[in-house]
């Protein structure tokens, strides 16, 4: 089994998420990471899965996907030449003995703090799923009290737009 | 006998009132007079009216002549205006009868088949037939009444989501948010529905939306940037496809239903016979190429004929059109015909490649596919580019000589199911057509009667649907209402849906229905024969034994004629006692035994290989010969 990224173009409208949601259940496919957010067109949304699976059931996924009514374009993104990023906000006990150890672990990850308490930071990280792992198996040294992690967005590398299209006009 | 016909009378009243209202207005008369080749009436100045007003009026702008259904309270606005529309409502007794009849509707005229529902319980009843057009791709547009909108998530009376159950049993569904929307969203409802892959469309409609002002203009603006069926297959995949034809020496031309929604039996039948390649037809696609054509192998599958299993099973070259390797066809996907090239043709890409590998994948219109290939076939033949398919045709003919389609009569004495429905094929004729429900009546009637013409043959194949027969065979007399239409039923799904039968005899609707009264849930009770060591676990209905229902008082009871019978000396006659009655439905009960099997079988989860051509009979297969 590998990891695949699709980046899912549909219209902007309700219970899109729904319908492409239940495909995956649907059809046995859990799906690891999901994101859904507008595009540069208001009337067009993009969702990016990341789903773990063989390339022959992912491909029937993919077509099924494609016959929905309000699903626009799929393009699975090749992580050689797309940029994958996620969000991270992470509580970690930080009291005035751990606190400076805690901060040295931030910078070295460029990572942000973005609210402090007595005994807590909370810190700011995006980046590749990877170096999140990074950064939280360092902070786990202290203690994690709370965390929440956004799902991956990615987009091509270079000049060319997956959101040109006839139909992404259309829309 | 009883002919009651008042609703019939009032309705044509009713019509007849409308079409001579002076205070109709000049873009309704149009609306009427639309030729069907044309269904956009000509570009009108937007009217006020009532979101139900604009629903019915976009009914009437698409040209639908029938809707079957039942009212309720979310639904009520519109029925308001349907009473004075040209659009027929049959008011049905239970919503899946709308549903199927829908459907048979549908596939018996090759239009797109509406049904209509209130709410909640209404709208839950079509669940069923919205599943099983679905996977049997019929072309139905579901219309529910929803609650109003401020009451929608508080678990309003009769609210259910329709939208989201329906969500995996339809090829899309609406929830009409305005007023103003009406009319696209129904147009995009019936282009959705009927074009591409063919399926069922739901358009849920809160009452607050039938009720609100609105205006009406039509034609309205499709708005589906994301729906692009492709039609056109690709010309390098077609020549390919000719190619392997022309070289093959074990070919079969494997066809499913998708042949009959594209209306491409006549190329069909010019492929086959250009190609001289034998043609099986799938449980979907039968009366797409003639039984009597001496190039049709039978059906293929779980009761396929011995000749068109070992066709598939032993091909070297496959051309699947329209069809989709259902596991009914394959048995165990994973020894199903191994050495087989395979060329998919299918309008849906999803089919191609997901349940067998497929050689030469072709995404198009069934119709487009075959006329293609006949010219490309064409051009290899001029070529002098021809197999020589002889030694394949000696070995089909000696197993289809060998192990025709038979039956032996029941040692017992009682009536042969078998025989009542191959008489019934023979008399009634080709010209029929014929309904049946799902069990042993139902590949009985798939195998021994002979189907020459299309759309001669509905049932329900993919959701295997008991009590699909009365229904669908009341929505086929509706839309074809010159054709003499049968169902053949069971009675274990007869007693699912009857019901409908008032309908039909109020509606004037006079179909036939040939009940093969077993007194059992046959196809359940051959399996417990067979797998479960002939424990009869509830599969006794009592409908010989007790005679409860009695199926001829049942039928007087609603309104039709109710005839029995009990001996092979008696059956020619009581069908054409049927056939002579035509102001009334007819229900006969064919008290038949209940030990007939259905023969050849593939055991489900077994190989083809492992045919049964009878109980404890296995065909004798000259493995060197193929």
């Amino acid at each position: 089994m590998t990891m695949h990224t699709l980046s899912v173009l549909v219209e902007n409208k309700p219970g899109v998420l729904a319908r492409v949601s239940g495909l995956f259940s649907r059809r046995g496919f859990n799906i690891d990471s999901l994101a859904v957010g507008e595009t540069e067109n208001p009337d067009v949304s993009r969702i990016t899965i990341v789903v773990n699976a063989e390339s022959s059931p992912l491909e029937q996924v993919t077509k099924q996907l494609n016959k929905l009514v309000n699903v626009l374009k799929i393009v699975e993104l090749d992580p050689q030449v797309s940029v994958a990023r996620e969000l991270l906000l992470v509580k970690v006990r930080a009291d005035r003995s751990a606190r400076s150890q805690v901060l040295e672990t931030v910078n070295l990850f460029r990572a942000r703090v973005v609210d402090v308490a007595p005994d807590t930071l909370t810190i700011e990280a995006t980046g590749t799923p990877d170096k999140l792992d990074a950064l939280l198996r360092d902070l786990e040294a202290f203690g994690i009290k709370e965390m929440v992690q956004s799902g991956l967005v990615a987009i091509g590398r270079g000049s060319r737009s997956i959101t040109a299209g006839p139909a992404l006009r259309a829309a | 006998m009883t002919r009651p016909t008042p609703e019939t009378l009032a309705h044509t009243a009713r019509r007849a009132r409308a079409a001579a209202d002076p205070t109709l207005d000049v873009d309704q008369a149009a609306t009427r007079t639309a030729t069907p080749a044309v269904p956009a009436v000509r570009p009108a100045a937007a009217t006020p009216i009532s979101g139900a007003g604009s629903l019915v009026r976009s009914l009437e702008a698409l040209e639908v002549d029938v809707v079957f259904g039942i009212p309720g309270g979310a639904i009520l606005p519109a029925y308001d205006p349907l009473y004075d529309s040209t659009v027929r409502h049959i008011l049905v007794r239970h919503e899946q009868g709308a549903g199927h009849a829908a459907t048979g509707y549908a596939q018996a005229t090759g239009k797109v088949g509406v049904c209509i529902a209130t709410s909640g319980p209404g709208a839950t009843n079509l669940v069923t037939p919205i599943a099983d057009a679905y996977m049997d791709s019929v072309a139905m547009v579901a219309i529910t009444g929803q609650v109003a909108s401020p009451l929608i998530g508080t678990d309003g009376f009769q609210e259910a989501d329709i939208q989201g159950i329906t969500l995996p049993i339809t090829k899309h569904n609406f929830l009409v948010q305005n007023a103003e929307e009406i009319p696209r969203v129904l147009a995009e409802a019936f282009h959705l529905a009927s074009s591409g892959r063919p399926g069922p469309v739901l358009v849920d409609i809160p009452k607050d939306v039938l009720q609100a002002p609105t205006t009406f203009s039509w034609p309205p603006t499709l708005d589906l940037p994301g729906y692009r069926p492709t039609l056109h297959p690709h010309g390098k995949q077609i020549r390919e496809a000719a190619r392997l034809m022309a070289a093959a020496r074990r070919p079969v031309l494997y066809v499913g239903g998708g042949v009959l929604k594209a209306g491409a039996t006549d190329g069909l039948r010019r492929l086959a016979e250009l190609t001289g390649i034998p043609v099986v037809t799938t449980l979907m696609a039968l009366g797409a190429f003639p039984d009597s054509h001496q190039q049709h192998l039978g059906m293929p599958g779980m009761h396929g004929t011995v000749a068109a299993v070992y066709g598939l099973q032993k091909a070297d070259l496959i051309i699947a059109l329209g069809a989709r390797f259902d596991d009914r066809v394959t048995g165990k996907l994973d020894s199903f015909a191994p050495d087989a090239t395979v060329v998919h043709a299918d309008i849906d890409p999803a089919e191609i490649g997901k349940n067998r590998h497929v050689d030469v994948p072709i995404v198009g219109d069934a119709k487009h596919v075959i006329d293609e290939l006949i010219a490309a076939v064409t051009v290899e033949r001029s070529a002098g580019h021809t197999a020589d398919l002889g030694d394949w045709w000696t070995q089909l003919d000696d197993l289809r000589n060998r192990y025709p389609l038979g039956y032996d009569e029941p040692v017992d004495g009682t009536l042969s199911p078998q025989y009542v429905i191959k008489r019934l094929g023979e008399i009634v004729g080709p010209d029929a057509i014929f309904v049946a429900g799902v069990g042993q009546h139902q590949m009985w009637a798939s195998q021994f009667i002979s189907y020459e013409k299309p759309y001669t043959w509905l049932n329900s194949g993919g959701l295997g649907t008991m009590g699909y027969a009365v229904p669908a065979a009341m929505g086929a007399k509706v839309g074809k209402p010159d054709t003499v239409v049968w169902a053949v039923d069971g009675d274990g799904c007869f007693q699912m849906t009857n019901q409908e039968l008032a309908t039909c005899a109020l509606e004037g609707i006079p179909v036939k229905i040939a009940v093969i009264n077993n007194g059992n849930l046959g196809m359940v009770r051959q399996w417990q024969t067979l797998f479960y060591n002939e424990r009869y676990s509830n599969t006794e209905l009592g409908t010989h034994k007790h005679r409860i229902p009695d199926f001829v008082k049942l039928a007087e009871a609603l309104g039709c004629v109710g005839l029995r019978c009990e001996s092979a000396d008696d059956v020619d006659k009581t069908i054409a006692a049927a056939m002579e009655i035509n102001d009334a439905p007819v229900v006969i009960d064919f008290v038949v035994g209940k030990d007939a099997m259905v023969w050849p079988m593939v055991a489900a989860g077994t190989s083809n290989d492992e045919i049964m051509f009878a109980r404890g009979v296995r065909p004798a297969f000259d493995e060197d010969d193929i």
